[in-house]
C-alpha cells in the first residue's frame, strides 16, 4: 500500500477524477435540461385523490403530479399526529391542480400520508385554455347560445367538432387582427408621419394634405369594414360553451372560444400520447407565447434570435475577414502589429456587458439620436432609431464577435503553406490575385469556423442585448408584410433573454419553469450543433494542411 | 518527342503589345486598389474596436471635471440704488431675479441686464424698517422680514409660467401666507434683531431675538381647507431662556422641530422644539476654535445638515447623529477650507447636497458636501461679497458685493457628487450613524440623496470570482494535467470537444439552472453538498486503491489512460450517496434544517441564492477556459524533457511534478488569469444566481451584487448623461480595464512560454 502511494498513483487517479467530475457535470447538465425540457410536453395522467385537510375533512383534488421529494417529518408544519404513517421521512408531492381562475393558485404541495385514496378515472379531462392555464374536470354538458345541446353523439365527440370549428374561426380572427388590421394601422401611422413631415418642411400646398386625407378616409373605411367582419366572427366564435365539473364539485361553463384543446390523457394509449406529444412540441416551436410567456410557443424568440444573428453575420464576416487579411497579409509585421494582435485577442475576453454599455451609449444614443435628427424628424420626439432595437443589437454583437472571426481567419491564413503563396507569385500573379484566387478560397473553411463560433456566441449572449434592444414581448415581428418588410428599428425577442425573463421575472414561476427548460434545451442544442460544426470544420482543415505540408 | 516552342508560337501576347500593357496596368491597378481597400478596412475595424475604450473614457471623464462658471452680466442694483440689498433670489429658468431692499421694496428684475420688471412696496409702518431677514427652505421659497417694531412680514415669491403663442412667459408675484400686513411677533414691540423662520402648508414657525435679548418662538398653525381659501391662523408663543452669551445666529430646520443657536463664544446650542411651548436643550458644543466667530449658519438642502461658516473662511458641515441609545448628538462631519477670509454668506443648492459660499475678499466657492469636493473657487469682486443666491437648477448664481453691485453668473456643474472618495471610500451620509460604503442609486422619495459607492459592487465581483476560482482551479488544472499527460489519445479526442462545448454553453442557462434548480437543492441538501466535496477525493482514491488490488487480467483489460472513464460511475455514485445521507445528517446534527441551524446557532444568515451557488455555477463557466489553456501548455512541454526524466528513473507522477508542471507553470498561470478575467466580467450568472443586494458580507451563504449585474439591472433605467449613467459607464470601464489587464498579462506570459518551448 505504501508503495502504491509512493508511486504517485493516487495523485494520477485524483487527476483522472477531476476529469470525470467535469465530464459528469457537463453531461449531467445536458441530461437535466433535456429531460426537464422534453418531459414537459408529455401528457401525464390526471389523478383524482381525496386528501385529508388540516381540519380533518376530506377534500377531492384533481391534477397532475409534477414533483416529488422526501422531507423530514419536522419540516411539515401542522402535520397532525393522527396520520397513519409514523415514518421519519415522508413523501411530499407537488400537484398541479390548475383552475387558477377558480382556486386562486394552480400548484399545491401535499404530503403523502394525508392522501386517503387516489385513482385515474378515464373521463377526467384536461382543458388547455387561452387564459388562466389548464382546467381539470369532467365534461358534463355542452351549450349553444346558453342552451344545453342534446345530441345522440357523445358529448366528447361533439366538443371536438365544435372545437375544430372554433379553431378555424380563431385562425381567421387572428389573421385579420394581426396581419390585416396591423397593416392598416401601420399605413395610418405612416400617413401621420408623412403629414407631420410636410408640416415640418413648411409645405403649404393644400393638395398634398388633401391627398393624405383621402387616403386616410379610404383606410378608415377599410378599417370599419374589418371591424364589422371581426364583430361577426367574434359573435360566431362565442356561440358554444362547455360545462365542466371541477374538483370541488362546482359546475363551470367555459366558452369554447377560450379553449385551445381538450384531452383525456388517462384514456390515451402510448401511441396517442406520442402523437399528442408531437403536436405540443410543434406548437412550442411554431406558435406565439400566451399568458405572459408562460404557455404557448416561442416562435417570436426563435425568429428574433435568428434574424439578429443573420444581420450580425452580414456585418461581422466582411469586416472580420478584411481586418484579418490586413493584419496577416498587408500590415508590416512588427511590434505594433503584435500589439494589435494581442489587443484583438484580448477583446474577445472583455465582458459582454461592457459591449452592451458601449452599444447603448454610442450606437443607440449617439448614432441613433443623430439618425433620428437627420432622417426621422417627423417622428420626434418619439425615437425611431434613437432607442434600443434590432439594428443596434446586431451591431453591438458584431463588435462583440468580430475578434472571434479575426482570430479564426488569421489562424487559417497562417496555416496556408508558404509554398502555395510563393508558387502563385512566381507564376506572375499579383498579390491581390494570389489572395483572391489562392489564399482566400483555401481559408474559406477557417472563416466559416470563425463565423460559426461568432454566431454561437451571439446566440447565447444576453447581457448586452438587455441594454440594446431585447424585450420580453415584442408586439410585432421585425419582419412582416409591410414595406420596408425588414424593420431594423423594432425591438425583438431572444431565446436567451426569454429564459431570463420567464424564469426570473414571471409572476408564476412554477408554471413557467418547464417552458424555460424547453427553451434552454432548444438554445443549448442550437449552440452545440453550431460548435460541433465549427470543431468539425476546423479539424478537417488542420488535417488537410498538415497533409499539404 | 516534345517540340521546341518557338517565340512566334507562344500563347502569351508579346510584352509590349498594347493590349498586354493595358492588361498589366489594369492588374497593377487592381492590386493597388485591393491593398488600399484592405488596409483601410482593416485599420478602420481595428479603430472601431479600440473606439470602445475611448468612448467609455469620453463618457466617464466629465464626472471628474471641476465646475466651470462664467460671469454673464454685471450691473448696479436694479431700481432705486439709494438702498442696500438685504436678500436676493433667482427663479428656476434663470431669467428673473428678486431683491429685497432695505427701504422695504421687493424688486423683480431681469438677470441678464438688471432691468426692473416689477417693484412691490412692502406695507410696513412709516417709522419701522427691516431689521432682520431670513429665508426659509428652498422648496417653499418663504422669506421672513423682521421689523424694528417687533413685527414680521412673511412672503413667498412665486413664478407663473404661461405659453402664449408658444413663447414662454414668466410672471413673478408675491404671496403672503400670513397676510400682507405685518403681524406682531414681540408683544413688547422691540426690534427683531436676528431671525429664523420656516413656513410650509401646515404651519409657520418664527424664532427671533429681540432688541432686549429675549428669544421668542412663535408658531402659526394654518387651519381650514385650502379649497375654500379660508385660512385661520392660530398662534402659540413661548420664550426661550437665552444662553449666557449673546446669540448671534439662529437656524431653524425645515420641519420646524430643531433649532440651532450660535453664540459669540463659538458655541452652537442644539434645541428640540417639537413642543413649541417647552423647548428642550439637547447639546451645547464648541463649533469653532477660540478667537474665531461663527459668521453664517445655514441648512443644506433637505434640512438635516447645518453649514457653519466662520471668520477664518472655513465652512463646516454638522448633523445630528444617533447613538445606540437613540440619543442624537450634533457632530462635525466635514470641513471645507478653500476660502481664507471671513465667510459672509452661504447658499445651498435646491436639489443636491452642494452649496456656494462667499467671503470678505470677494471670492466665491462652490462645494459639494458628501463628495467633499471644492468644485470651483473664483475671485468675483475686489470688494467683499455680501449676498449670494443660486438658482433651483444650480446653473445660475447672483452675487452682490459691498458696493451694491450685482453680478450674474452661469455655472456648469453637472456632476458635483462624484469624487474618488465618494466612489471608493466610506462616506458619512446624513441620518447615518457612521461612514459607510453604500450603493443606492434610486429611491421613491424626493429628498433622497443617491449613494454611489462602487466598493460594495466591486466587493461582490471579487467575492463571486473568488468562490468561482476556488471551485474551478483545482478541477480544471488537475483535469488538464491528466488529459494532457496521462489520457489515452482516443479518449482525449472525445474529452476536448466536450470541454469546448462546456465553454460555449450560454451563461444565461447556467444562471437559470443555478438560480432555479441548484439553489433550492443546495438549500435543502446543504450537509450533502459539503459531504460531496469531502467524499469525492476520498472515494476516488479508495476506488483507485481497490482497482490496484484487482487481479491483473481484469486490470489489463482496461488500457492505460482510461482511468477517468472508470471513475465516472464512482463519481456518480458518490453524488447519489452524498445526497442520500444529507437528510439523516441534517436530522442528526442540525435539527433537520441546516440553514436554520446556522442562523440560530452561529448567527450566519442564509440566502437561498448565495455565493456558494454562484461559486458552483461560475466555476462551471470558467473551468473550460482554464482547462483548455493549461492543457495546451502542459501538452506542449517538449517530449524529450519528460522522456529524459522517466529514463533517469522518476515515476510518471514525479515527472509531472518536477518537470512538466515546472515547465508549464507560466501557461497555467496565464490560464488562471484568463479564467479570472472571465469570472470578473460574467453577468448573467451573478445576476440570476444571487439576490443582488449590494452588501459587503464575507459570509459564503450571503448574496451580493456584482458590478456587471449592476450595470445590466440599472443601465436601461438611467437618464442619459446623468451622474448615475456616467457612473455605470465608469463601472463598465473598470471591468474593461481589469479584464483587459488580466488577459494581456496572460497573453504575454503565454507568448514567452511559446518562445521558450521552441528554444528547448
Amino acid at each position: 500500500m505504501r508503495e502504491w502511494i509512493r508511486s504517485g498513483s493516487p495523485w494520477v487517479w485524483l487527476n483522472a477524477g477531476a476529469v470525470s467530475v467535469c465530464l459528469v457535470m457537463v453531461l449531467g447538465l445536458l441530461l437535466l435540461i433535456a429531460v426537464r425540457g422534453l418531459g414537459h410536453f408529455w401528457p401525464s395522467n390526471i389523478v383524482q385523490l381525496h386528501h385529508l385537510e388540516e381540519d380533518g375533512s376530506a377534500e377531492r383534488l384533481i391534477g397532475e403530479f409534477v414533483d416529488h421529494e422526501k422531507i423530514p417529518r419536522e419540516g411539515v408544519a401542522g402535520l397532525s399526529e393522527s396520520l397513519p404513517s409514523k415514518a421519519h421521512l415522508i413523501d411530499r408531492y407537488l400537484l398541479k391542480i390548475g383552475n387558477r381562475d377558480l382556486f386562486g393558485r394552480d400548484f399545491r404541495w401535499i404530503v403523502g400520508p394525508s392522501i386517503l385514496n387516489s385513482e385515474y378515472p378515464k373521463h377526467l379531462t384536461a382543458v388547455e385554455r387561452h387564459e388562466w392555464g389548464n382546467l381539470y374536470g369532467y365534461l358534463i354538458a355542452l351549450k349553444e347560445r346558453g342552451e344545453v345541446i342534446h345530441s345522440d353523439q357523445p358529448n366528447w365527440d361533439v366538443l371536438q367538432e365544435r372545437l375544430a370549428r372554433k379553431q378555424g374561426l380563431f385562425k381567421e380572427i387572428r389573421h385579420l387582427e394581426k396581419d390585416v388590421v396591423g397593416a392598416i394601422n401601420y399605413r395610418m401611422e405612416r400617413l401621420r408621419l408623412k403629414e407631420r413631415g410636410l408640416e415640418l418642411d413648411g409645405v403649404l400646398d393644400r393638395a398634398a394634405y388633401r391627398n393624405i386625407e383621402v387616403e386616410r378616409t379610404d383606410l378608415q373605411g377599410e378599417y370599419d369594414q374589418l371591424t364589422k367582419r371581426l364583430a361577426d366572427l367574434y359573435d360566431a366564435i362565442g356561440r358554444d360553451g362547455a360545462v365542466f365539473e371541477i374538483a370541488d364539485g362546482r359546475e363551470v361553463e367555459i366558452p369554447i372560444s377560450k379553449i385551445v384543446r381538450v384531452y383525456q390523457p388517462n384514456r390515451m394509449d402510448p401511441l396517442e400520447k406520442l402523437r399528442f406529444y408531437g403536436v405540443k412540441l410543434w406548437e412550442f416551436v411554431s406558435d406565439e407565447p400566451r399568458e405572459a410567456n408562460t404557455e404557448g410557443g416561442i416562435l417570436p424568440a426563435i425568429f428574433g434570435t435568428a434574424l439578429m444573428v443573420m444581420i450580425m453575420s452580414v456585418f461581422v464576416t466582411p469586416f472580420g475577414v478584411v481586418a484579418a487579411v490586413y493584419l496577416r497579409e498587408y500590415a508590416k509585421q512588427g511590434p505594433l502589429t503584435r500589439l494589435i494582435r494581442i489587443a484583438v485577442n484580448n477583446l474577445a475576453g472583455v465582458p459582454s456587458v461592457v459591449y452592451g454599455v458601449f452599444g447603448l451609449g454610442f450606437f443607440v444614443y449617439v448614432l441613433g439620436g443623430s439618425i433620428d435628427q437627420l432622417f426621422f424628424r417627423e417622428a420626434l420626439p418619439g425615437p425611431t432609431f434613437g432607442t434600443p432595437g434590432l439594428m443596434w443589437a446586431s451591431l453591438t454583437l458584431a463588435i462583440l464577435t468580430v475578434p472571434v472571426v479575426i482570430v479564426a481567419t488569421e489562424e487559417g491564413l497562417s496555416r496556408i503553406p508558404r509554398a502555395i503563396r510563393e508558387g502563385s507569385l512566381a507564376l506572375g500573379a499579383t498579390k491581390a490575385e494570389t489572395l483572391w484566387r489562392t489564399v482566400l478560397p483555401m481559408t474559406a473553411p477557417a472563416m466559416m469556423t470563425g463565423l460559426i463560433l461568432a454566431v454561437a456566441r451571439a446566440a447565447g449572449e444576453v447581457a448586452p442585448l438587455m441594454l440594446v434592444g431585447v424585450v420580453k414581448l415584442a408586439p410585432s415581428l421585425a419582419m412582416d408584410g409591410n414595406f420596408p418588410y425588414l424593420h431594423l428599428d423594432r425591438k425583438f425577442m431572444h431565446l436567451g433573454f426569454h429564459i431570463y425573463d420567464v424564469g426570473f421575472q414571471s409572476p408564476n414561476v412554477e408554471a413557467a419553469r418547464p417552458l424555460v427548460y424547453a427553451t434552454a434545451l432548444l438554445l443549448v442544442l442550437l449552440i452545440i450543433v453550431l460548435n460541433l460544426a465549427a470543431i468539425h470544420i476546423r479539424n478537417r482543415l488542420r488535417e488537410k494542411y498538415n497533409a499539404a505540408e | 518527342m516534345a517540340r521546341a516552342i518557338t517565340p512566334r508560337e507562344t500563347v502569351l501576347p508579346r510584352y509590349h503589345d498594347p493590349a498586354a500593357v493595358r492588361h498589366r496596368q489594369w492588374r497593377r491597378l487592381k492590386d493597388l486598389v485591393t491593398e488600399k481597400c484592405v488596409a483601410l478596412g482593416g485599420i478602420s475595424v481595428i479603430i472601431a474596436i479600440v473606439l470602445i475604450f475611448f468612448y467609455l473614457i469620453y463618457v466617464v471623464v466629465p464626472l471628474f471635471k471641476p465646475a466651470t462658471m462664467e460671469r454673464v452680466a454685471d450691473y448696479p442694483a436694479p431700481g432705486n440704488a439709494a438702498s442696500d440689498t438685504l436678500h436676493i433670489a433667482i427663479e428656476e429658468q434663470n431669467e428673473i431675479g428678486l431683491s429685497i431692499t432695505s427701504d422695504a421694496r421687493a424688486v423683480f428684475f431681469r438677470t441678464k441686464d438688471g432691468s426692473v420688471i416689477q417693484e412691490v412696496p412692502l406695507s410696513i409702518a412709516r417709522d419701522a424698517f427691516i431689521s432682520a431677514i431670513s429665508a426659509g427652505d428652498l422648496a417653499h421659497a418663504a422669506i421672513a422680514l423682521g421689523l424694528s417694531n417687533g413685527r414680521l412680514i412673511l412672503l413667498r415669491h412665486v413664478y407663473d409660467i404661461s405659453h402664449p403663442n408658444d413663447i414662454r412667459v414668466i410672471t413673478p408675484r408675491l404671496e403672503y401666507p400670513l397676510g400682507d400686513k405685518p403681524i406682531p411677533i414681540d408683544a413688547t414691540g422691540r426690534s427683531l434683531m436676528t431671525l429664523a423662520a420656516q413656513s410650509n402648508d401646515e404651519e409657520t414657525t418664527v424664532v427671533a431675538l429681540t432688541g432686549d435679548r429675549r428669544l421668542v418662538i412663535v408658531n402659526f398653525a394654518l387651519e381650514g381647507s385650502l379649497l375654500e381659501d379660508k385660512v385661520s391662523v392660530e398662534r402659540g408663543i413661548s420664550e426661550l431662556p437665552v444662553p449666557a452669551t449673546a446669540v448671534t445666529r439662529i437656524a431653524l430646520n425645515m420641519d420646524q422641530r430643531e433649532l440651532y443657536l450660535a453664540s459669540g463664544d463659538g458655541f452652537i446650542s442644539y434645541y428640540d422644539i417639537t413642543n413649541k411651548s417647552a423647548p428642550r436643550l439637547i447639546q451645547r458644543i464648541k463649533a469653532v476654535p477660540d478667537g474665531t466667530d461663527i459668521t453664517v449658519l445655514r441648512f443644506l438642502s433637505g434640512g438635516i445638515s447645518l453649514l457653519v461658516g466662520d471668520s477664518r473662511g472655513t465652512v463646516t458641515q454638522w448633523f445630528p447623529v444617533r447613538d445606540e441609545n437613540n440619543n442624537y448628538t450634533l457632530q462635525r462631519i466635514r470641513t471645507f477650507t478653500a476660502l481664507e477670509a471671513p465667510i459672509t454668506g452661504i447658499t445651498p443648492e435646491y436639489y443636491r447636497k452642494g452649496f456656494a459660499a462667499i467671503d470678505q475678499k470677494g471670492r466665491v466657492a462652490i462645494y459639494h458636501t458628501t463628495a467633499e469636493r471644492t468644485l470651483r473657487v473664483e475671485q468675483a469682486a475686489a470688494d467683499p461679497l455680501i449676498r449670494v443666491a443660486l438658482s433651483p437648477r444650480a446653473n445660475g448664481m447672483l452675487l452682490v458685493d459691498a458696493e451694491d453691485k450685482y453680478q450674474f453668473w452661469h455655472i456648469r456643474n453637472p456632476h458635483p457628487e462624484v469624487s474618488w472618495n465618494a466612489l471608493w471610500g466610506k462616506v458619512w451620509y446624513e441620518s447615518r450613524t457612521e461612514p459607510e460604503y453604500i450603493w443606492q442609486s434610486s429611491s421613491a422619495s424626493n429628498t433622497f440623496e443617491p449613494k454611489f459607492s462602487l466598493t460594495p459592487l466591486t466587493f461582490g465581483t471579487v467575492k463571486a470570482a473568488f468562490y468561482a476560482m476556488l471551485f474551478a482551479i483545482p478541477l480544471a488544472i488537475l483535469g488538464a494535467i491528466y488529459t494532457a499527460y496521462f489520457m489515452a489519445p482516443r479518449m482525449r479526442a472525445a474529452v476536448k470537444p466536450t470541454i469546448e462545448i462546456m465553454e460555449a454553453l450560454p451563461t444565461v442557462i447556467l444562471g437559470f439552472l443555478a438560480g432555479l434548480w441548484l439553489a433550492p437543492i443546495v438549500e435543502s441538501h446543504l450537509p450533502g453538498i459539503f459531504c460531496l466535496l469531502l467524499l469525492l477525493p476520498v472515494s476516488i482514491v479508495t476506488a483507485a486503491f481497490l482497482w490496484s488490488r484487482l487481479p491483473a487480467d481484469i486490470r489489463h483489460g482496461v488500457p492505460d489512460g482510461w482511468e477517468a472513464a472508470l471513475l465516472i460511475p464512482v463519481v456518480c455514485l458518490t453524488g447519489v450517496v452524498a445526497i442520500a445521507i444529507s437528510q439523516p445528517i441534517e436530522s442528526l446534527f442540525f435539527n433537520g434544517n441546516m440553514p436554520q441551524w446556522l442562523n440560530d446557532r452561529l448567527g450566519i444568515s442564509y440566502d437561498q441564492r448565495n455565493s456558494l451557488v454562484v461559486g458552483f455555477a461560475m466555476g462551471f463557466a470558467v473551468i473550460p477556459n482554464i482547462f483548455s489553456i493549461s492543457e495546451d501548455a502542459i501538452f506542449g512541454v517538449p517530449k524529450h524533457l519528460t522522456i529524459g526524466s522517466l529514463a533517469l528513473g522518476a515515476t510518471p507522477w514525479q515527472t509531472v511534478v518536477g518537470v512538466v508542471l515546472l515547465t508549464a507553470s507560466p501557461g497555467i498561470f496565464s490560464a488562471v488569469m484568463i479564467g479570472l478575467g472571465r469570472a470578473v466580467g460574467e453577468t448573467m450568472i451573478v445576476l440570476m444566481a444571487t439576490g443582488n443586494t449590494p452588501v459587503i458580507d464575507f459570509n459564503i451563504f450571503a448574496g451580493f451584487r456584482a458590478l456587471s449585474a449592476n450595470i445590466a439591472v440599472e443601465m436601461p433605467e438611467t437618464e442619459v448623461n446623468s451622474t448615475h449613467y456616467r457612473i455605470l459607464f465608469l463601472a463598465a470601464l473598470v471591468l474593461f480595464i481589469v479584464t483587459f489587464m488580466f488577459n494581456t498579462i496572460a497573453e504575454i506570459v503565454r507568448q514567452r512560454l511559446r518562445a521558450k518551448y521552441s528554444s528547448l
